[in-house]
């Protein structure tokens, strides 16, 4: 019986080991080996040499304003675009949820950005948001047409091209989060519904103490995984304004990782790692505490 | 609160290219509950007694008919405003919340005038909590309590609001053999002591038998037989009836009647005389009975017996079926009536004798028998005598009732 045991789970570890090998070679290695890189100081991949070791890499990142600039994007793409998405995400569902005729049809239009090229997006956000020598875009003439003045959103002010990004942003990742969560509403036992509507609830009551703690974890993933896909955010700036984010002044961390590791003459390996690394940092501290504040506020 | 049903129909529109008929899931329903009586709504699944139970919730609104509470007609109003406690095959407790705020949930939806003080409501809950024995748990979830510990949970919550009319659909089909037979005590019990008229749903005959005040047989939408669950038993109205009460069920022969005796297969078992309905009831003795009040006496009509006179009663041989209760069996080596012996259960109290008659419907003749009586049980033949109370003849065609009035055979 003892042998039997050990022979099945011999077989178990046989058929995980394509897996396990995979996963080794290009995810458990190349982490270590970007923790490695971010300690040694002016690492070449050609010539495979570095001059010494220590925190120097991480003090330059932390002094340069370009990664000051793609901290600070990042940060308020993340605080903008995750909550509103959800909250958004969420009243469309709800609405979604209660309606029956043209369910289907507007089901599949909400989805359609998930299946949409990010960059082809990006081209018609050009196309509505961009001012060139012979238009003001589409949106510039419904300012205009509203009494406001033109604005240049892609090459114009700070703030407006924030705007843009993180309207680009929650247009892209709200798909996913409709459909996960108009899942989770359907999911639900009509028989909660009924027995409130027994006790005489109010509308308002039902989504705040029924609805809302029941689709809680589905929420709560949501707002993880949003998290961590809005500070890895990257390609989405680079449909918006192109390829020279510095320049812009719309870097993203990730985009900073990019631009240092294939950078002019061969990139700067030890600082891209030195920044990946801070990103990772900051992504596990932002999702312990998510986990934290999930325990007491999610029901499972 | 007396419950008024009259002409209750529900019907559900067809769906789909298949399935286009539309289907009648309450028909005509006629009922009148008493105030503070317990109520078994009882049938095979899909004969309508669930819809009838969310027809006078509310949640379903009837295609005809009306509902009254007391006075007041009901049919149009929403669920929150007919003062209905609704307990669920499922009990739908809310997960998130605990038994406290599970129980207190009604009493926070209301509003204005009858929004109660914070201490007023809590109070309110630690009474329903208590009445149906839950006041220990207060603090915990529904996922940590067994099946009947929330069913009462579920039971307090429908309470908490003191109800009109109390709604409990399935309640006791999620629990298992012996909390079932618990909580059906316990429900009897709190129905009682809060005198709420009470309406159940179940597809257990025994449930249903073994609680309610009065029990209502439903088949196919259509309302079988009402009344006291012993008169049901003993006084069942037609074939189906007989058969879906009792457990274990009523045996069922095909019958024959020869110049007023009663054939089973070769057997002679009884003699038998017609007799109209209203001659079965008063031999009841208790002078009245619920019975008299439903519809069955309108067959016995001078044009109903004119009619029996044509479809063959008095013809010289009828095809009936006969249904003998397994009590309705007592051994008696000499018969009149004998059927080929397959064995013996021994269930302590009673002996269930099993066998086998060319005549039977099914393939077994279950008969229940009291020790004593076994000593005249003995090699392969079973020879009974019937108790004449215990047999019901019933018509092949339309299977319902044939009354008769018997003697045994000699």
């Amino acid at each position: 019986m003892k042998k039997k045991l050990r022979e099945s789970s011999l077989k178990g570890w046989l058929y995980l080991l394509p897996a396990i090998l995979f996963l080794g070679f290009f995810m458990v290695y190349p982490l270590i080996d970007v923790f490695i890189y971010s300690f040694e100081e002016g690492y070449n991949f050609a010539s495979q040499t570095y001059f010494g070791t220590g925190i120097y890499n991480y003090s330059y990142i932390l002094h340069d304003p370009y990664f000051l600039q793609a901290v600070k994007n990042t940060f308020i793409l993340v605080a903008v675009t995750v909550p509103l998405s959800t909250g958004i995400a969420l009243l469309i569902s709800v609405g979604l949820n209660s309606i029956t005729a043209l369910r289907n049809f507007l089901q599949t239009i909400y989805f359609l950005p998930y299946v949409t090229n990010t960059l082809a997006v990006g081209l018609v956000f050009m196309i509505l948001f961009k001012k060139t020598a012979y238009s003001d875009g589409l949106i510039n003439l419904l300012i205009n047409w509203f009494g406001g003045s033109s604005v240049d959103f892609i090459e114009g002010p700070y703030w407006a091209k924030m705007f843009v990004l993180c309207f680009y942003t929650i247009w892209i990742v709200m798909p996913f989060k409709i459909l996960i969560l108009t899942s989770a509403l359907s999911s639900i036992n009509q028989d909660y519904y009924n027995a409130a509507r027994v006790d005489g609830t109010s509308q308002f009551r039902i989504f705040r103490k029924i609805t809302l703690p029941m689709i809680s974890p589905m929420i709560f993933y949501l707002v993880i995984t949003g998290f961590i896909g809005a500070f890895k955010a990257y390609s989405d700036a680079v449909a918006l304004f192109g390829t020279d984010l510095n320049a812009a002044k719309m870097n993203t961390i990730v985009g900073y990782v990019y631009d240092m590791l294939y950078g002019d003459s061969g990139g700067y390996p030890s600082y891209a790692s030195a920044a990946a690394v801070i990103l990772f940092a900051i992504v596990l501290t932002i999702t312990c505490i998510n986990l934290l504040i999930g325990k007491k506020k999610v029901h499972y | 609160m007396e419950v008024i049903l009259q002409n209750l129909t529900k019907k559900f529109p067809g769906r789909g290219r298949k399935n286009r008929e539309e289907v009648v899931a309450v028909n005509d329903f006629n009922f009148e509950i008493p105030d503070g009586s317990l109520i078994g709504l009882l049938g095979p699944s899909g004969c309508g007694k669930s819809t009838t139970l969310h027809l006078i919730s509310g949640l379903m609104k009837p295609t005809g008919g009306k509902i009254f509470f007391g006075e007041d007609d009901v049919t149009e109003l929403p669920p929150e405003n007919r003062g209905i406690g609704l307990v669920f095959q499922n009990y739908a407790l809310y997960p998130h919340l605990t038994v406290k705020q599970n129980i207190l949930f009604p009493l926070e939806n209301l509003k204005g005038k009858d929004r109660l003080p914070r201490q007023k409501m809590l109070e309110k809950v630690r009474e329903a909590a208590k009445l149906v024995q839950i006041d220990g748990l207060m603090e915990r979830k529904p996922g940590e309590l067994s099946g009947g510990q929330q069913q009462r949970v579920a039971i307090a919550r429908a309470l908490v609001k003191m109800p009109r009319v109390l709604l409990l659909d399935e309640p006791l089909s999620n629990l298992d053999a012996r909390l079932r037979l618990q909580t059906r005590e316990e429900i009897r019990r709190i129905q009682q002591e809060t005198g709420i008229t009470t309406i159940f749903v179940t597809h257990d005959q025994e449930e249903a038998m073994s609680i309610s005040d009065q029990i209502v047989v439903m088949k196919e939408g259509v309302v079988q037989q009402t009344g006291k669950p012993q008169e049901v038993y003993d006084n069942p109205r037609n074939l189906f009836v007989a058969k879906f009460l009792g457990n274990p069920q009523i045996n069922v022969f095909h019958a024959k009647i020869k110049g007023r005796r009663l054939y089973i297969g070769e057997d002679a078992v009884l003699n038998i005389r017609r007799i109209s309905q209203e001659d079965v009831f008063r031999k009841d003795g208790s002078g009245k009975n619920a019975l008299e009040k439903n519809d069955l006496r309108k067959d016995t009509s001078d044009a109903a017996r004119l009619d029996d006179a044509l479809t063959g009663w008095d013809a010289p041989v009828k095809e009936v079926y006969a249904g003998i209760r397994p009590e309705g069996f007592v051994p008696k080596a000499d018969g009149p009536f004998f059927c080929e012996l397959k064995g013996v259960e021994v269930m302590g109290r009673d002996i269930s004798v099993v066998s086998a008659n060319k005549a039977s419907l099914s393939p077994t003749v279950r008969a229940i028998v009291s020790t004593e009586n076994m000593a005249d049980m003995g090699g392969t033949k079973a020879g009974f005598t019937l108790l004449s109370h215990k047999v019901f003849l019933f018509d092949k065609e339309t299977e319902e009732r044939i009354y008769f009035d018997a003697g045994a055979v000699g």
